[in-house]
Order: C-alpha cells, then sequence, then structure tokens
C-alpha cells in the first residue's frame, strides 16, 4: 500500500518536491511521530484536556465569569486557567513531589505513594496482559484480589511462625487463592468452552459475598468485634517496608517489579510463554502444531490468577494491614484491565502504566482534598486514555499525526494535484 | 432451534448416524437438586412448624385468606413430586425425547415453594409481594439483556449495558428533577443510553477496538463522569438537579383486580409497561420480520449479508444505537423508576447480570425475559427472608443466582451459542 502513491507522486512531469536530505530527516521526524510511543503521550494529553474540560465546566466561578464571556473575555479565561491549573498541579504534587513540603520526607513522599498504590495495579494488570495476548480476556482479577487476600490474611493472623516463613507462606498463600479462583473460569473455559468474561464477572460477585460472608464467621472475623472486620495482620506477616516508618512503601513493590521480570522471561523465553502467544495469536495453528489449547487455557488463568493474588497481598500484607475487610480490592480489579491495556500487556509497559494510573489514583485523593475536585475525574482521564490507545487512528486523526506506512504530506499533496491534473486537463494546459 | 434445521438439511441421511451422545447432565442436576430438597427441607427439619403463604394484598378488592400449610409435610410432598419429574427427565433422556423447557420450570417452582416452606417455617411469606417485587426488581435486568440481544445480534458485544443503565439513570433523574415530571425523564433516559452506545459503535465499527474493550472502558467513563458531576453539580443544588420524582403507579382497570396475578404485573408503573411492549415487540419482529432478518444476518454472517446488498456497517450502528437506547430506558428504573434520587454508581452491577440474563436466555427475548425474572426473584427473595427471618446467611442467598448462572453458562442448563460473528469488525 506504501509504494503505490510513491511511484505516483514521482511521475514524469511532476516537480520533485524535496531534496534528499530533507527526505533523511523527515524520516526521523515521521519514525518518532509514527511510534505507538508518541500515540500514547498524545492519548494522556488528549485525556487530560477532555478532563479539563469537565473540571472547567463543573468549576462555579468559571460558571460566572462564563455567563458575561463576551462582555470580558479575559476573565472567563482566567478562571478557566486557575481552575484546571490548580487542579492538575495539586494532582501532579500529589502523584510526584509535594513543592510545599517543609521536610525532605514530605517533599518525596507523594512518589512513594504512587508506588505503594500502583503494586496492586502492577500485579494485577501483568495478569490480565498474560491473558490478553493468550486470546483471554479475564475481567476477574476483582475477585481473584478478594480470594488472595482472604487466604493471605487467613495465613497471617491464624498462624504464629518465624518471620521470615510466615510472611512467605502468607504470600504463597495469597497467590494459591487467586490461582485457585482463576482457575475455576480456566477449568470451564478449556472442558466446557464456558465464555470466561462471563464467568469470571460471575465469579467477581461470588468473591465479594463469600467475603462478606467469610466475615461474619469466627475463619475470618475478629473475636469480639460485632463489625465485619478481620484481626489485624501481625508484623511477622507483613511486607517490610522499604524507607522506613514514615512511608508506606513496602517489599510489594519490588516483588511487584520482580514478577514484571519473571512475567517478561515467561512470555518471550520460556516454551510455556511461547505456547500462550501462540494460543492467543491463532488457537486452530496452535492446536495444529500439537498445543494444547486446554491446558494452555488452564495455565493462563492459574498465572493470571496467582498474580491477582499477589495484588490482594499487597494491599493486605503492605497497605492495608488492620485488619481484612469487604473493601480490600476496592476497585484495583477493574483498573488493573485499564493498565494492561495502556501497557499493551507488555510488562514494563504495565509496570509505567501501573505507575501512572496509581499515581493519578495517589494524585486524585490529593487534588480532592486541596482544591475539592472529586476523584472521580480521574477514572474519566483513565478511561479516555485508555479509548485513545486502542484508537490510534482518532489520536493520529485528531492532532494530524502521519499514519505509519502511509503517504506523507508532501505525497498527499502530490498526489492531489496530479489527481487535479488529471481531472482538468484543458484548464491545466490553458494555464500553461 | 437446531433440531428442525438438521433434519431439514440432512433428510436423506441415516438417522442412526445423526444421533448425538444422550446428555444425563440435566436428569443429575435435578435429581441432586430433588434429594437435597427432600432431605434439608423435608425430612431433617422438626415438625410442627406451619407456614403461612399471604396472598391478597392490602388493596385488593377481593380478600383472600392466608393459606397456612404444615411446613415439613408440604415440602415432603413438593420435592417428591419434584423427584418424580426428575425421574421424568431421566426417562426422556434415556429415549432421547425432547420434553421442552416447562419440566425445569415446573421443578423450578416446585423446588422454590419446598425451600420456602422450610425457610418461612413458623412464618409468613407475602407471596404477591414476594412476586411483584421481583418483576421490579428485574426491569433493569429485562431492558439491558433487551439491549444486549440487540447489540449481540448485530454483532456488536454490548458490555457497556452496566453504563448505559448508569448514564440513563443519570439523565432520568436530572431531567426529571428539572423538568418536574417522570414522564420526561423516562423521555430523557434513552438518549443518554443511545449516546454510550454511540461511543460503543464509533469505536467498535469505525477503529475496530476490541469490543469488550470499550465496553469496560464506556463503563467506567461513565462511573467517572456521573460521579463527577453528582459530586459537583448535584450535591451542590439537590432540590433543583436531584429531587426524587417518582413514576407514578398505574393501575390498570379491570385487570389489577384480579387476585395475585393483578397486583403483580397491573399494578406498577409505565416503565414496567414498557417493558412489556419492549420484550413483545423485539420477539415477534426479530424473527418475524425483515429488519429482524436483516439484524440476524449480519451479527450471523456478515459478508453474506454484504453479498445480498445490506449495508453492514450501518445496520451494525443502527441497532447499537438502539439497543443503548433501550438499556437506557431500563437505566430510569434506579431513579424515576424506584422513586429515588441518583445516587453514585448506583446500579451496582446490575448490567452484567443483564448480559448474564441474556446469555442463559440464549440470546432469546423470552429466554431472557425469564432470566432476568429469575435474578429478579432471588434478589427479592433475599430481601424478604431476610425481614421474616431466615436460617440462611443473606451473602449466601445473593451469590445463588450468579452461581447458578455460572452452571448455565458451563453447559449445565444446555449449550449456548452466541451469535457468530459477534465481536468481529467487518471490512470489506
Amino acid at each position: 500500500m506504501s509504494d503505490e502513491p510513491t511511484t505516483e507522486a514521482r511521475r514524469p512531469g511532476q516537480p520533485v518536491l524535496e531534496s534528499k536530505v530533507d527526505e533523511v530527516g523527515r524520516g526521523v521526524l515521521r519514525e518518532i511521530l509514527e511510534s505507538s510511543w508518541v500515540v500514547t503521550l498524545f492519548a494522556v494529553v488528549a485525556a487530560l484536556v477532555l478532563g479539563a474540560i469537565l473540571i472547567a465546566a463543573a468549576d462555579q466561578h468559571v460558571q460566572t465569569t462564563a455567563g458575561y464571556f463576551f462582555a470580558r473575555p479575559s476573565d472567563f479565561f482566567n478562571a478557566l486557567g486557575s481552575a484546571v491549573g490548580n487542579a492538575y498541579s495539586a494532582l501532579f504534587q500529589g502523584a510526584v513531589v509535594n513543592f510545599h513540603g517543609t521536610t525532605f520526607a514530605r517533599v518525596i513522599r507523594p512518589i512513594t505513594e504512587t508506588m505503594t498504590v500502583s503494586t496492586p495495579l502492577i500485579f494485577a494488570g501483568l495478569g490480565i496482559g498474560i491473558g490478553f495476548r493468550a486470546g483471554l480476556f479475564n475481567i476477574g482479577a476483582q475477585g481473584q484480589i478478594i480470594l488472595g487476600a482472604i487466604l493471605g490474611g487467613w495465613v497471617g493472623f491464624t498462624f504464629h511462625l518465624p518471620v521470615g516463613l510466615h510472611l512467605l507462606l502468607a504470600v504463597v498463600g495469597a497467590a494459591v487463592g487467586g490461582a485457585v479462583w482463576a482457575s475455576i473460569a480456566g477449568v470451564l473455559k478449556a472442558t466446557t468452552g464456558a465464555n470466561e468474561v462471563i464467568v469470571t464477572i460471575m465469579l467477581n460477585n461470588v468473591a465479594v459475598y463469600l467475603i462478606g460472608y467469610l466475615l461474619t464467621t469466627p475463619m475470618l472475623q475478629a473475636p469480639g468485634v460485632n463489625n465485619p472486620i478481620s484481626p489485624p495482620t501481625p508484623p511477622s506477616a507483613q511486607y517490610p517496608l522499604l524507607l522506613g516508618s514514615q512511608f508506606r512503601l513496602h517489599l510489594g513493590f519490588v516483588l511487584a517489579l520482580l514478577a514484571a521480570v519473571v512475567v517478561w522471561w515467561l512470555m518471550e523465553r520460556s516454551t510455556l510463554g511461547l505456547r500462550f502467544r501462540a494460543v492467543g495469536a491463532n488457537p486452530h495453528a496452535a492446536r495444529t502444531a500439537g498445543m494444547s489449547v486446554a491446558w494452555v487455557t488452564v495455565w493462563v488463568m492459574a498465572i493470571a490468577g496467582a498474580l491477582s493474588g499477589l495484588a490482594g497481598s499487597a494491599q493486605v500484607l503492605g497497605t492495608e494491614t488492620s485488619g481484612l475487610t469487604a473493601g480490600v480490592a476496592a476497585s484495583f480489579g477493574f483498573d488493573a484491565i485499564t493498565v494492561a491495556l495502556l501497557g499493551r500487556s507488555k510488562p514494563l509497559g504495565t509496570v509505567l502504566a501501573g505507575l501512572l494510573f496509581g499515581g493519578l489514583r495517589a494524585g486524585g485523593f490529593a487534588m480532592q482534598a486541596r482544591t475539592g475536585t472529586p476523584i472521580d475525574i480521574v477514572l474519566v482521564v483513565q478511561s479516555f486514555i485508555v479509548l485513545f490507545i486502542a484508537a490510534p487512528p482518532l489520536v493520529r486523526a485528531i492532532f494530524r499525526l502521519p499514519t505509519p506506512g502511509g503517504p506523507t504530506r508532501a505525497q498527499r499533496r502530490a498526489q492531489k494535484r496530479a489527481a487535479r491534473a488529471a481531472a482538468q486537463p484543458v484548464t491545466e494546459e490553458v494555464q500553461a | 432451534m437446531s433440531a428442525p434445521t438438521t433434519t431439514r438439511t440432512a433428510p436423506a441421511e441415516p438417522r442412526v448416524a445423526a444421533l448425538t451422545p444422550i446428555s444425563w447432565k440435566l436428569p443429575i442436576a435435578l435429581t441432586v437438586l430433588g434429594l437435597v430438597a427432600l432431605v434439608f427441607f423435608g425430612i431433617v427439619p422438626a415438625g410442627g412448624h406451619h407456614t403461612t403463604f399471604r396472598i391478597s394484598t392490602a388493596s385488593d378488592a377481593f380478600q383472600i385468606s392466608p393459606v397456612a400449610v404444615p411446613s415439613t409435610a408440604t415440602a415432603l410432598v413438593l420435592s417428591i413430586v419434584a423427584l418424580a419429574l426428575a425421574g421424568l427427565s431421566w426417562w426422556a433422556a434415556a429415549g432421547r425425547r425432547r420434553l421442552g423447557v416447562w419440566l425445569p420450570a415446573v421443578f423450578g417452582v416446585l423446588w422454590v415453594l419446598a425451600f420456602l416452606c422450610w425457610a418461612g417455617a413458623g412464618k409468613t411469606i407475602p407471596l404477591t409481594g414476594l412476586l411483584s417485587g421481583a418483576l421490579f426488581l428485574s426491569v433493569p435486568l429485562v431492558f439491558g439483556s433487551m439491549s444486549g440481544i440487540l447489540c449481540e445480534r448485530v454483532g456488536i458485544i454490548n458490555i457497556a449495558i452496566e453504563g448505559q443503565l448508569l448514564g440513563g439513570a443519570f439523565l432520568a433523574a436530572v431531567v426529571a428533577s428539572l423538568s418536574g415530571s417522570p414522564y420526561l425523564g423516562l423521555v430523557a433516559a434513552p438518549i443518554a443510553g443511545a449516546l454510550v452506545g454511540v461511543l460503543l459503535v464509533v469505536f467498535a465499527v469505525r477503529y475496530w477496538v476490541d469490543q469488550i474493550i470499550v465496553g469496560v472502558v464506556l463503563n467506567v467513563l461513565v462511573i467517572g463522569v456521573t460521579n463527577y458531576l453528582f459530586s459537583t453539580v448535584l450535591t451542590n443544588n439537590v432540590g433543583t438537579w436531584n429531587r426524587r420524582t417518582p413514576l407514578p403507579v398505574l393501575a390498570v382497570p379491570g385487570l389489577s383486580e384480579i387476585p395475585v396475578i393483578g397486583p403483580v404485573l397491573f399494578r406498577q408503573t409505565l416503565l414496567v409497561y414498557l417493558l412489556y411492549v419492549a420484550v413483545v415487540i423485539l420477539q415477534i419482529y426479530l424473527f418475524r420480520s425483515r429488519w429482524g432478518l436483516r439484524l440476524r444476518a449480519v451479527g450471523e454472517h456478515p459478508k453474506a449479508a454484504d453479498t445480498v446488498g445490506i449495508n453492514v456497517n450501518r445496520t451494525r450502528i443502527r441497532n447499537t444505537i438502539l439497543g443503548g437506547a433501550v438499556a437506557g430506558l431500563g437505566g430510569a428504573f434506579f431513579t424515576v423508576g424506584a422513586g429515588l434520587a441518583f445516587g453514585r454508581e448506583m446500579t451496582g452491577g446490575k448490567g452484567y447480570i443483564a448480559l448474564a440474563a441474556m446469555i442463559l436466555g440464549r440470546w432469546n427475548p423470552i429466554g431472557a425475559l425469564f432470566a432476568a425474572l429469575l435474578f429478579g426473584f432471588s434478589d427479592n427473595l433475599q430481601t424478604t427472608l431476610g425481614i421474616v427471618g431466615t436460617p440462611i446467611p443473606s451473602q449466601i442467598m445473593l451469590m445463588t443466582p450468579y452461581v447458578v448462572t455460572i452452571f448455565a453458562v458451563a453447559g449445565l442448563v444446555g449449550r449456548v451459542r452466541a451469535p457468530a460473528s459477534e465481536g468481529i469488525p467487518y471490512t470489506k
């Protein structure tokens, strides 16, 4: 497709539009503009702009100044700028660095919060990403996180074991809990062909009620308490804090990064990963090549579930150690889907996307506290980012970026001129 | 549905070769359930209690006195009849006879009655209230599953039902509150749903984005936008933007006086009557009209549809937007339908349940209606038993429909088959 316009543009009789040197320079620029990273960047920008529109629309001051827009437009633009600027600056300072911090700890605290919040997102996002690449749409991270938290938390506060062993067992327990829960969907898909989307959605709901029920039974409920809350996780089963007690950042974040490396190795360097990808790319071909699609399905779901279970462990053994509640998974399971999408199901991408969304979430709380802009704007920005990322042609159309493999602007212009010349040969001759 | 096709296309083939292996799933499942009912509702509980079923509501013209039955004896009889039905299904399966859906349906009713006898021992169960509440709670599920059917039959997977419901609920509340008329809210709700439908279909058809991804993201987007507007605009001035404007109950004269059926079916709001109309129209038009034929052709085999001159993408766009509008109308249930003000994420995952109802109903409007009613019933049963007091924890009750759906999707109820080309963008 890319060759055709080029030959057409270089027809004899057409002027040569650009010199060789110019072409090389443009080639590099084009390559940059065509890359998926630029699309990602512009998608984030577009989503932030749309978020800004919402922030401005709901701002009282902007609304009043818009009332007399034609009398004094400058007032409107000032109000607009300050509303959006304040909100986004608070978001940034809540997510990365707090410029107003009095101590060094306060200044860097936001970035550690971002890492803490992103830990479950990275874990679960990695699992969902593996599913995507194997052609499975696992919406069940939410339920798998809950089951991981149940089992991890239960191991944590039930047994009394030496320091290292206790944490290890609790973490393994969390992974097993998530893996077993996800395997239900995997086994059903492999044996009966049950749609994994529906089964995992249903398992999410079952998990919510299951934890609600278990928190009213002696298995999870703290003794002598009427609320549905478990006993706190003992220190021996907690992830050690990385930067001392001033920060919430714990070893779970490092584990998440390690998991990303392991997932990279698994998907890119191991036989198992090759099978996963082969089944995802073309299950019929994979079957013909002698792979068991059913077996791969069960494995993928189990691994994805184990990673989601680890996300649950990051919560119950790291961030929220005061006791397991029904809200342990928050909306991490659903956010992780968008994280995996944004990260294009690759481990590095997922880590970066997890950090971005973790930052948006951590910063969102700061923004809500400082400027009163509700944190829900973060959801809007997140979903717009994913929508734009999923539709690169849309982003390219908005920002007039070149299409990969498509004609350059100069070529298009030449093409148009040629078409015009062909359509009106008489007028061209007269003008000549 | 597949049986007549086989006989029509291959009448000459020897019948023996066409025989499929006997499926014992249904008889086994029914027998196990029947035995559970027999043992746990009929034999194990101590006798001597009575379960009272209240049939009339206070406002009925003809009052029927409540029926009190001995709990264990009735449960015993009901479960024995249910087991007899299970035996019938063994006989049918062994002889490869098709008995239709009435058998599991009647079995289900008997089982639930036996369960109610047990759960309501020594108490009063308001039967009419239980049923009318079930219909009421299933309204968004029915509209949602109708939307799902419209979209999936035309080849677009609509995971965004949840978002369409939420958008409909939001706009219905705002418009009804601003105008003071709940009926204007009913008019506005489909617009919000259709807008979500537009986004879904634009990304699915124009940009070929994975439809499940778009659906999931649109759900998050609608949650974000409605939450944001709720906590900024709506809470700033509740009296103007988010007043409670309930739809009035319109009793159909005459019909609403029939015992049990009257209060359940004909003493409802306009939204419920619209639901009857929607299901009937969809069931007829989907299978008996040119529009329905084209819609299904596009969803099953778009290339063939294109060959005979049907514009595939235009058909998809129009019907997905229509589907969004239907789900949006269902969203009105949460605010004007239920007489509540708008609240954050008030649809609470009902869109996903609607999706399950659609699959359980095998992409058929009537089937989906009954599946949705099943969900609505179990939801309301939990509430009712919560009020009268029950031996079962409420979470286990709430969990049941989801577990049932998993079993259903896994093929215990029968293999379900989605429209062949759903989720695949059409390119020439």
